[in-house]
């Protein structure tokens, strides 16, 4: 046991550190881009330029540029921003992650829910008439643009309809939740809504598959050979061997999300959190920040796929021992 | 003597014809294809709208241009009245195909003409990176998966790394460094500011989308009796792979590409939209959404139409695709979900 | 024997009363290519405490004439009619609660694979403890400790702790086991075993088939379905051969095996490998492919590969009795007096042409066949020669 959690927390560091090398690769190596230029920002004098490749020891090996990046941005923790002066991008980072988690919790609670529940419901009720629409309906939650989506909600709630059914909508912002937790879920509400639409279709589509394949699989046929009702055979034998391949997709999607994907809806939300930290680095072409939220993302991608390992090894017997 | 009864053998039409007959037997998948060729079709017209109809040039601004609406010349742009009156508002709908059907922009153009012009680009780019990551993918996926050993375990880490990495923050951290330099990596030249970039980049970031899958699916065929066989028989690896693998991976591969399409489309509009995708002068679907942002409360026909139509594209892509999946490769999985 | 009178009777199993009748039972597929029947008009019934061996080639229809009776088959372009008496009440007719109220309880089924027949996130008991407490209103503790007991009543070492084990970590035969003791969980009445050794080792299958002789022995009909003639002349009681969806032969074993009456019947013992005897150059088959559930002949479904077909297999053959055997029925329009003759001339030319793929249409076996009955091999010798497994 303990040689699989070392083995694993290994190649969870390997993972990470090939992370880092891809990011330090397209900033520093991409041929034919100045890196220096890119570092300091838009429009950045001589002198600045000359600091930047001072600091980042742009005039040195690949790996050692790579080292020095590193250093900066893990030990002494002093990556600034050269756009904005004197600003650390650490705190920054640090300060952004609970309006994304606040996000992403709530969305993934909300779209796991209804996911699950239109999946299996549509692959209950195939051959009805309701299996393609509820199908439809998780196509449609596919093809939205999630920046789109969360403008039109934010034209109807803020605008259109705000005066008569939507009067109760805060202005989009963030409240933390540990000043108001009534005001936080109230702030967060459209943004989960947003969010979890578009995922709730993937996964009941993904779920809908894996169940209806589950239903022809030779143990549903023993289940009902056993006498169990539809129902339980639904629920505790296909659903429940089809969650497997779900929330190994789940971990994958909540540690992008973390990590920064959630950027589209924080930016049309004005969520402060590390996706529109992101967004305006990138509006400034600020990139020690940029790859310290990109950093970010990697550890948190890396988190989530452990976490995975572990649940499925919960959820899947036969992963256990292998 | 004997009365000869022998039952007739039917003759079975080869899989392609079978899947096709399929296809075009799901009703939905044949309604998406209509409505994606009524979308192409009108993309295609945006010369002819531009020129011939409304006569204007959607990649000029006209700040300060007129038009007639109800028999009155009306200015183009008013100036704001609220706030600061700093901004302007621009001419709303005017539902008159002739003249600024959809309204203009906040530079006075022509949103109905950007809308098609916009199509062209945001279909030209989908498709294109949806083929590039397909025949990128299949060849990694499958170059890697027989192959085996030391290539294998390499490609499917950087794989694994990519899979794993937010594709939004790749795309956008590839965009951020290329965008105003362009790429050069060996004979291929991308400049800074074309429309192949964005195709380049979606391309790269989805590769692994592809090849995961066409990997998993190569490496049982390479264990079956007739590549086996064929191994057996002496024939050149290249022979092997282009013979006995890849038709068999082929109908995976084309499943991927409707809804790959639709995958790239969205990832398209969301770059352009942050402003790293597709850059001015061309419009997008997704620039023409960001040209909206400003004028959402205002003329919100700026932000919605394009975002309906990218939202009508993607469905009947995705719609097309399951049809297609459906008929070729029931199994076949896009990473999981979409 | 498939026209008894309807039994009125509940439970109390009668010797004389079939326990299964299953009565002119259609299964036919809408397929793309047109319907498709699987079943067509299959009579057969069980008597309590018997083993009915159902032989007969994939795609023979027998596997899903058993899946019909449980009624199984959930696929909405199945249409089943015809009836099936379970203890006198027609399955067919059921509600669906009622049903499940038979399935499991009064008949069990037990699944050619057992790799696959069980759910791979549950233990072995838990599996076996569900379907105790679908049926019967026990504590999960006790439906446990009953799990244990009908695991280590199969032959399972170490029941106590192997009940905790996930299917995974059991072997293939232990998997058959762990199924078949899930299956008896409630002692049903009747057990259908579909193909339940094909998929196992030679000697894993001896020792299966050793357990369905012993559950047997405990008071349970059995349906056995198999490919495997050698299985059937172990363990049935009676035997029923089936083609093309329809009987072709059925009766008392010793009589299906001694004296078969319909060439298909004679193709099956003909192409099982036998020890004893004369080694063959190559083991005889019968020509031709079996008959595909889309394009049924009108007439006798076997004709196309027949050797002795005539004129009169268009017309569809019934089932008649044997004029030795009362017991002993088979649909052929071969004349009823002296099969064994026709069968001895048949089979001559046909161990030379074997491997043709399609019959000879105008083979001297069909002349022969027909107008030359002598023979000078006694057919009891040949027919126990078969008999060897």
């Amino acid at each position: 046991m303990l040689y699989f959690a070392v083995r694993r927390l290994v190649s969870a560091l390997l993972v990470m550190f090939a992370i880092s090398v891809l990011v330090f690769l397209i900033f520093f190596a991409t041929p034919g881009v100045d890196p220096a230029a890119r570092i300091a920002g838009r429009n950045a004098d001589q002198v600045t330029l000359a600091q930047v490749r001072h600091s980042f020891g742009l005039d040195r090996p690949l790996p050692v540029r790579y080292l020095l990046m590193m250093r900066h941005l893990l030990v002494d923790r002093d990556l600034e921003s050269f756009v904005n002066r004197g600003s650390r991008v650490i705190p920054q980072i640090v300060q952004a992650v609970p309006v994304t988690l606040s996000l992403v919790v709530g969305a993934a609670v909300l779209w796991m829910a209804v996911g699950i529940l239109m999946g299996t419901a549509a692959a209950a009720l195939r051959g009805t008439a309701a299996d393609p629409v509820i199908m439809l309906v998780g196509v449609i939650g596919v093809s939205l643009p999630a920046y789109w989506l969360g403008e039109v909600v934010n034209l109807i709630t803020q605008k259109q309809l705000h005066d008569t059914v939507f009067s109760w909508v805060p202005p989009p912002g963030y409240v933390g939740l540990g000043r108001d937790p009534a005001q936080w879920a109230l702030h967060m509400l459209f943004p989960w809504l947003t969010l979890s639409l578009l995922y709730a279709g993937i996964y009941a589509r993904l779920l809908r598959g894996e169940v209806v394949t589950a239903m022809n699989e030779d143990y549903v046929r023993t289940a009902r050979a056993k006498g169990l009702s539809e129902r339980r055979i639904l629920i505790r034998h296909a659903l429940r061997c089809s969650l497997i391949p779900i929330v190994s997709l789940f971990g994958l999607d909540f540690g992008a999300l973390v990590g920064g994907a959630a950027l589209l809806t924080e930016v049309v939300f004005g969520l402060p959190g590390v996706g529109k930290l992101t967004y305006d680095a990138l509006q400034n072409l600020d990139l020690p920040v940029i790859m310290g939220t990109v950093l970010y993302a990697a550890f948190f991608v890396v988190l989530a796929n452990a976490l995975v390992d572990v649940l499925y090894a919960r959820l899947d017997p036969r992963a256990r021992h292998a | 003597m004997t009365a000869p009864v022998t039952s007739r053998a039917r003759r079975s039409p080869g899989p392609w014809r079978t899947a096709a007959a399929d296809l075009l037997r799901n009703r939905s998948a044949v309604a998406a294809a209509a409505v994606l060729l009524v979308v192409v079709a009108l993309s295609l017209c945006a010369p002819l709208y531009a020129d011939h109809i409304a006569h204007t040039d959607p990649f000029q601004s006209h700040v300060s241009g007129t038009t007639v609406v109800d028999g009155r010349t009306v200015p183009v742009l008013t100036p704001s009245t609220t706030g600061l009156g700093l901004g302007v508002t621009p001419i709303g709908p005017t539902w008159d195909t002739g003249h600024y059907f959809l309204g203009a922009d906040n530079q006075g153009r022509d949103v109905m003409a950007r809308l098609l012009y916009g199509g062209r680009t945001s279909l030209l780019i989908g498709f294109s990176a949806a083929l590039l990551t397909c025949a990128l993918g299949t060849f990694v996926g499958v170059v890697a998966g027989y192959l085996g050993g030391a290539v294998d375990a390499v490609v499917s880490r950087v794989l694994d790394v990519i899979w794993a990495f937010p594709v939004y923050l790749l795309a956008i951290c590839l965009s951020v460094v290329l965008l105003t330099n362009g790429l050069r990596l060996g004979p291929v030249t991308v400049e800074a500011g074309s429309l192949w970039l964005p195709v380049v980049i979606i391309a790269a970031i989805y590769v692994p989308y592809v090849a995961r899958p066409l990997r998993g699916q190569v490496l049982v065929l390479r264990n079956k009796e007739f590549i086996q066989a064929a191994v057996g028989s002496g024939a050149p690896t290249s022979r092997i792979l282009r013979r006995e693998v890849l038709p068999n991976v082929l109908p995976t591969a084309i499943v991927f590409v409707p809804l790959m399409t639709a995958l790239a489309m969205l990832t398209e509009s969301a770059l352009s939209f942050l402003s790293v995708g597709v850059q001015p002068p061309d419009a997008s679907w997704g620039t023409i959404v960001q040209d909206g942002l400003g004028l959402l409360y205002t003329r919100p026909a700026v932000t919605i139409a394009p975002g309906l139509l990218i939202a009508l594209t993607t469905a009947a892509l995705n719609v097309l695709g399951d049809g297609v999946r459906d008929a070729l490769d029931p199994s076949a999985r896009l990473r999981g979900g979409v | 024997m498939p026209d008894q009178p309807l039994p009125l009777q509940e439970p109390s199993d009668q010797p004389d009363q079939p326990l299964l009748d299953v009565r002119d039972l259609r299964v036919s597929f809408r397929t793309r290519t047109g319907p498709a029947t699987a079943v067509d008009g299959l009579s057969l019934s069980v008597a309590p405490g018997e083993i009915l061996g159902v032989v007969g080639e994939s795609g023979s229809g027998k596997s899903v004439s058993m899946l019909a009776v449980l009624r199984l088959l959930t696929s909405p372009n199945v249409t089943v009619t015809g009836q099936v008496l379970f203890r006198g009440r027609d399955l067919l007719a059921l509600t669906d609660k009622e049903m499940r109220a038979v399935r499991g309880r009064e008949i069990a089924m037990v699944f050619q694979d057992p790799m696959t027949a069980l759910t791979p996130v549950y233990t072995v008991g838990w599996q076996i403890a569900e379907q105790i407490r679908a049926h019967e209103p026990v504590s999960r503790k006790e439906a446990h400790a009953r799990a244990v007991t009908l695991l280590s009543d199969v032959g399972i070492p170490d029941a106590a702790s192997r009940v905790k084990a996930y299917p995974h970590e059991f072997s293939g035969g232990m998997r058959q086991r762990a199924v078949i003791a899930m299956a008896l969980a409630c002692r049903p009445a009747l057990l259908i075993a579909d193909e339940p050794t094909t998929a196992l080792d030679v000697t894993i299958q001896a020792q299966i088939l050793d357990l369905m002789r012993d559950l047997n022995a405990r008071g349970s009909a059995v349906v056995l379905i198999t490919h495997d003639m050698g299985v059937v002349s172990e363990i049935a009681h009676r035997v029923l051969v089936m083609y093309g969806g329809r009987v072709a032969e059925q009766g008392p074993r010793r009589a299906v095996f001694h004296s078969p009456r319909h060439p298909y019947t004679w193709g099956l013992l003909d192409s099982v490998p036998r020890v004893g005897g004369p080694r063959l150059r190559r083991l005889p088959t019968i020509a031709g492919t079996p008959v595909s559930p889309d394009s049924l002949p009108d007439g006798c479904a076997f004709a196309p590969r027949c050797r002795l077909r005539h004129e009169g297999c268009e017309e569809r053959p019934e089932l008649a009795a044997s004029p030795d055997d009362a017991a002993h029925h088979d649909a052929c329009r071969l004349p009823a007096g002296d099969r064994a003759a026709l069968r001895l001339g048949a089979r001559a030319p046909a161990d030379e042409t074997a491997t043709a793929g399609e019959p000879d249409p105008s083979g001297e076996a069909d002349q022969s066949g027909e107008t030359d009955p002598s023979g000078e091999t006694d057919p009891v010798d040949e027919a126990d020669r078969e008999m060897a497994p």
